[in-house]
């Protein structure tokens, strides 16, 4: 209890206080659903994130009246953003572009050797990157509202939730209640990061990656909870940025990837600075007198316990699906009751006909912005007559943006081997080392490309695993080679571009199964 | 070694019938001499039909092969019986390839049906290599260890002639030397400057004053270089290539002359011949260019830095070297005859040169030098250019420390003995013309890389190229290099990378109303917080409308353009289709990602500006 009054003068004071304002709202609500008439829509889109914004401009771009209704919950911590969801406010946006600060950092090392003079010493306000990156979120969010704008479509930044079938009402921050009714519905809520409620402290004082963009201050001594590639990924621009950064993961690095290329994406991290506390799990957030964070926790390969002192902890172990404070009951929508996500059907409608889910609230979905836009592009073009194509959802190719980009489409070496067998997979690979690499004389141990093919000839595609600089931009390409149903013999024919280091990716001759040595030979 | 189809063998010794034991040893001496000095030996009867048979085979097959007729030697007759104890075959024709006996006509004609001939041929020895390269470039060393690779003997002739300023080089070519590798590392030494100017907009502080080192960037550079050329002759031993350091000419169609530092001249025989001799910058031919003007020979290891430099021409090797001296910090102007890179897409040419005008480069067009001098000796010293208008009698001059000739290349094909073999170049411009298996008009003399007439003059090509030779020659494969569809990238400041036709060509080759141009500017995440301008970076396929809107030609303006446009070159191969690349989710926040949403076409005339976000 003592620990609760603390909280209450902290940031949690802040969390609380909302909390009150939205419960009084919602007791209003209940007051006026009889009262008012609701506004009519052909479309009501619930989430004003790329998913929903993407199929709510498609919509009137076909001419329809279209509502969004947006509304960002503040995080335990207190931090909330504008229109634009997860992807803009606290998502890849962001990301990218404090991973593009860390780059940097690299980049100034680099300088030197390539002769420039750099006096020292060099050092990184988080302060001055931060403030940038949210002049630039918030401009993000003013482009938003004015393209909805543009386009009539009618933005209500009201936290919505189900009445019945046709009409959601939603209550807005001081209060107010309106009712809107459309004859489609799209729930587009997303998700928001998972706190794990049963630690000790780590409500009061853990953060997220909700939080981490928006600080004003440098978070300092870092401990990142997880392995997924938010985990990573935060954990890797910190590091790249000077701070003291450890990661704890309980067992194994960006579960679902392929697991060779995830570790070596941990153990290029952890050559350039990132502890890992691997078989660690936390148990306990104590307040210091100084105001640092004791963390304690259990490392389940000795049994034994350990404690820590950092400035922040930032919780990295999932997303949970934003679908508790719909009332979706009250639609009769069904949820996945494991993970609560909306099942949904090929045409994205869920289990009532007129009420779809895009993005990552919808079950089986990729959680990635651009999956999230195409998806509710063609969703609007079915649902207004433009168009009767299907999602297609196979082959996404996306990149993790961990100091050492790890770019990948298709199919992992694991699940290629358990779909086709080991004997009916033929993997060519080949370790590289980046031109630029080679001036500054980086460490280029991690630099690695795998294509997994079929081993029947022609060799069809089955996946390509790109670890290096600017894999986002390699992969891209050749996502749409593996589209195109490229075999390895096609991709062989490519002329390579020199000297990039996506040529790599059309010179690779060597198998595993030879056992023939993949590493970098003098040329 | 050389011999014309059906040259005649000529016993030396008459009179060799009824020999006493030692005659006898000493005629199948000389007869197996003959079996392993020649590529194919035919022994045969000049009235004998089987045996003529057996000649037409091997002239139809283009194949020197030496005689020995029976009927027209004195000592025939034991000749015969010799032939018998060491073949085991009595009769004639008596055929012998590459030291194996294959039997009469009907085992011969037997052999090339089952291909065994062939083989057999191709394991030549009666030269001292089965292949000699001239020149050590990429193309060079790729086809050398390839048929290295495939067990053949090889030789690689390699000797760089010192530039008119005196620079010279290591084994590896134009690309390792003085071509894409240094020219590739100052680029990124160009936006490393750029990096440390938006770091700021990124949170990092250090003191404002900032200078760069050219010769600490060059010395890094060039100790690359250094080690690369390293590599590429341990290699060459590792694989068992034999790699000469000296200038080759052909004497004979078979025997080459290596000329060394020193003058000496050594003489080496070989059966086929691959000619990748590459290309060297051209000069202007007026007064003053070759006594002070460098190229991009010179430049990637010059001693000192250039200063304040004049680019003379705005071919690729021009704009790029002009964007990472700009982008170093010198003051740098382009001089520019006509059009900016000559062969690529216009639109994207001027928008590459607009972008360099806004890094700070001036562009003086319709202009071309007429005299350079020097006005002060130095490292750099003083000249001044004077340049005179293409249209008019206008002239203007300019003092510069650094005058840089980039106006282009010419082939290495004049004094290579060409001439002496008749083996056909264009005289025009010295390229070398060959059909779709690279074979010159001289069926044993190949020419791989820059030289050749109509191809791209690129380091992946030439090793492509060069590798699939050395398979067909040797290795039994029938797969052609294809030059179609080949990407490639433009390294300055921000890169242009391209696959396909160019705009222009594309309405020549499909026609106007046949086309779908799709485009967009852009603007890449990491420019934004850095303050760069929204609306520099473009993206544009072309499609055809009536190949199910097929992408005929890609091109990409923008930061890291060369990775990106290589994977889309990959799929180009595969059939992409405009569908396709609406199909295919983006990777976001990429630049790469730009294509998969396209959605204006320039038909429409609409807007292709970014706003606000």
């Amino acid at each position: 209890m003592a620990a609760m009054a603390a909280a209450l003068r902290g940031p949690l004071a802040r969390f609380r206080s909302r909390t009150r304002v939205w419960t009084r709202g919602t007791r209003g609500a209940a007051n006026a659903v009889g009262a008012g008439q609701p506004q009519n829509f052909d479309l009501l889109v619930i989430g004003g994130g790329s998913g929903g914004l993407a199929c709510a401009k498609e919509a009137a771009q076909l001419g329809r009246k279209v509502a969004v209704a947006d509304y960002v919950e503040p995080s335990p911590r207190g931090t909330r953003w504008g229109l634009g969801g997860t992807c803009v406010n606290v998502g890849c946006i962001p990301k990218k572009l404090m991973h593009q600060a860390a780059l940097l950092g690299g980049m100034i090392k680099d300088a030197h050797h390539y002769g420039w003079e750099v006096a020292q010493p060099i050092q990184h306000s988080w302060k001055k990157m931060a403030e940038a990156v949210q002049n630039h979120v918030k401009s993000l969010n003013w482009g938003h509202r004015v393209q909805l704008q543009d386009r009539k479509v009618k933005y209500f930044n009201i936290k919505a939730n189900f009445v019945n079938k046709h009409t959601v009402q939603g209550v807005d921050k001081g209060g107010k209640v309106t009712l809107l009714s459309a004859d489609h519905i799209v729930i587009a809520t997303g998700g928001r990061p998972r706190y794990p409620t049963q630690i000790k402290g780590a409500v009061e004082y853990g953060i997220t990656s909700d939080d981490i963009f928006w600080l004003k201050e440098s978070p300092g001594k870092t401990l990142v909870v997880g392995a997924s590639y938010v985990a990573l990924e935060c954990a890797g621009f910190l590091t790249g940025i000077g701070l003291d950064t450890t990661v704890m993961m309980r067992s194994i690095p960006l579960r679902g990837f392929d697991q060779q290329m995830s570790s070596l994406v941990t153990e290029h991290m952890e050559s350039h600075g990132t502890r890992f506390l691997k078989g660690c799990v936390p148990s306990l957030i104590k307040k210091l007198p100084t105001g640092q964070l004791q963390v304690t926790w259990e490392d389940h390969a000795s049994g034994k316990e350990d404690t820590g002192t950092f400035d922040t902890v930032l919780w990295a172990i999932g997303r949970v699906p934003e679908t508790r404070n719909l009332n979706l009951e009250k639609a009769g929508v069904n949820v996945n009751p494991e993970n609560q996500k909306v099942v949904v059907d090929a045409q994205e409608a869920t289990s009532v006909p007129h009420i779809f889910a895009i993005g990552d609230v919808a079950e089986g979905r990729p959680e990635l912005t651009p999956t999230a836009i195409k998806a509710g592009k063609l969703l609007a073009q079915r649902l207004f007559g433009k168009s009767s194509a299907l999602m297609d959802y196979s082959s996404v190719p996306t990149t993790v943006f961990t100091p050492l980009e790890y770019g990948c489409v298709g199919l992992s070496e694991e699940e290629a081997v358990a779909l086709h067998g080991q004997e009916h997979v033929e993997v060519y690979h080949a370790y590289y080392k980046p031109l630029e690499f080679t001036v500054p004389d980086r460490d280029a141990s991690q630099c690695y490309i795998k294509m997994v093919c079929l081993r029947e000839p022609p060799q069809l595609v089955l996946g390509l695993h790109f670890l290096g600089p600017n894999a986002g931009e390699v992969t891209q390409g050749f996502a749409l080679g593996i589209k195109c149903g490229a075999s390895y013999a096609q991709v062989m024919q490519t002329v390579g571009i020199h000297p990039t280091c996506s040529e790599e990716v059309v010179k690779l001759h060597i198998s595993k199964r030879s056992g023939l040595d993949p590493t970098v030979t003098g040329c | 070694m050389s011999s014309p189809p059906g040259r005649r063998a000529r016993l030396s010794s008459p009179g060799t019938s009824h020999q006493p034991p030692d005659a006898r040893e000493e005629l199948r001496r000389r007869l197996k001499d003959l079996i392993e000095g020649n590529r194919v030996m035919i022994f045969s009867k000049s009235y004998c039909p089987h045996s003529t048979r057996v000649k037409e085979l091997f002239s139809s097959l283009g194949v020197d092969y030496n005689i020995l007729e029976l009927d027209q030697v004195d000592d025939g007759a034991s000749v015969q019986e010799v032939l018998t104890e060491i073949s085991n075959q009595k009769t004639v024709p008596n055929i012998f390839v590459n030291k194996v006996h294959v039997g009469g006509c009907d085992r011969t004609f037997q052999a090339h049906r089952s291909g065994l001939l062939q083989k057999l041929l191709n394991e030549d020895s009666a030269h001292d290599y089965d292949l000699i390269v001239i020149g050590g470039g990429s193309g060079g060393l790729s086809c050398a260890k390839e048929a290295a690779n495939l067990g053949k003997k090889v030789m690689v002739l390699d000797f760089v002639v010192p530039s008119p300023q005196g620079s010279s080089w290591g084994l590896g070519g134009t690309c390792v030397n003085v071509g894409c590798i240094p020219k590739k590392l100052m680029h990124q030494a160009a936006l490393l400057g750029q990096a440390l100017q938006d770091s700021r907009k990124f949170g990092w502080e250090y003191s404002q004053q900032v200078k760069h080192n050219w010769e600490a960037m060059t010395e890094a550079i060039q100790n690359h270089i250094g080690s690369l050329n390293w590599s590429y002759r341990l290699t060459l031993r590792e694989k068992g290539v034999t790699y000469v350091n000296a200038y080759g000419e052909f004497v004979e169609p078979h025997k080459i002359k290596a000329t060394n530092k020193k003058g000496q001249e050594t003489f080496y025989t070989g059966s086929k011949f691959v000619i990748a001799t590459g290309e060297r910058p051209q000069y202007l031919g007026i007064q003053g260019d070759k006594e002070y003007c460098i190229t991009s020979d010179d430049l990637f290891s010059l001693p000192y830095c250039p200063g304040r430099t004049l680019v003379v021409g705005a071919s690729y090797v021009g704009l790029e070297c002009a964007g990472f001296l700009a982008g170093l910090g010198l003051d740098v102007t382009v001089i520019v005859r006509s059009v900016l890179l000559r062969g690529f897409d216009q639109e994207m040419a001027e928008k590459v040169g607009s972008y360099l005008e806004q890094q700070g480069i001036k562009f003086q067009r319709k202009f071309t030098p007429v005299s350079i001098q020097q006005m002060e000796k130095g490292s750099p010293g003083i000249l001044k250019v004077v340049a005179k208008s293409t249209e008019g009698p206008e002239t203007v001059e300019g003092v510069y420390n650094t005058v840089l000739l980039a106006i282009g290349r010419e082939s290495c094909t004049r004094k290579i003995g060409l001439e002496k073999i008749g083996v056909k170049i264009n005289e025009k411009n010295g390229k070398i013309p060959v059909n779709d298996v690279e074979q010159t008009n001289v069926p044993h003399v190949y020419a791989i890389g820059d030289i050749l007439e109509g191809k791209p003059e690129l380091t992946p090509v030439a090793i492509q190229a060069g590798k699939l030779l050395a398979r067909r020659l040797f290795g039994g494969s029938l797969e052609k290099c294809d030059y179609v569809n080949v990407p490639t990238t433009v390294f300055t400041p921000l890169e242009y990378g391209c696959c396909g036709l160019s705009e222009e060509k594309a309405i020549e080759v499909h026609k106007k109303e046949n086309l779908e141009v799709y485009h967009t500017l852009f603007w890449p995440l990491e420019w934004t917080v850095a303050g760069r301008d929204n609306n520099t970076c473009y993206a544009k396929i072309i499609c055809n409308k009536f190949d199910n809107e097929r992408v005929v030609g890609f091109h990409l303006l923008g930061p890291n353009a060369g990775e990106i446009t290589q994977g889309f070159a990959a799929a180009m191969k595969c059939g992409l289709t405009k569908k396709l690349l609406n199909d295919t989710i983006g990777i976001h926040p990429t630049c790469g990602e730009v294509f998969t949403t396209l959605e204006i076409t320039k038909s429409s005339g609409l807007d292709v500006t970014q706003k606000g976000c």
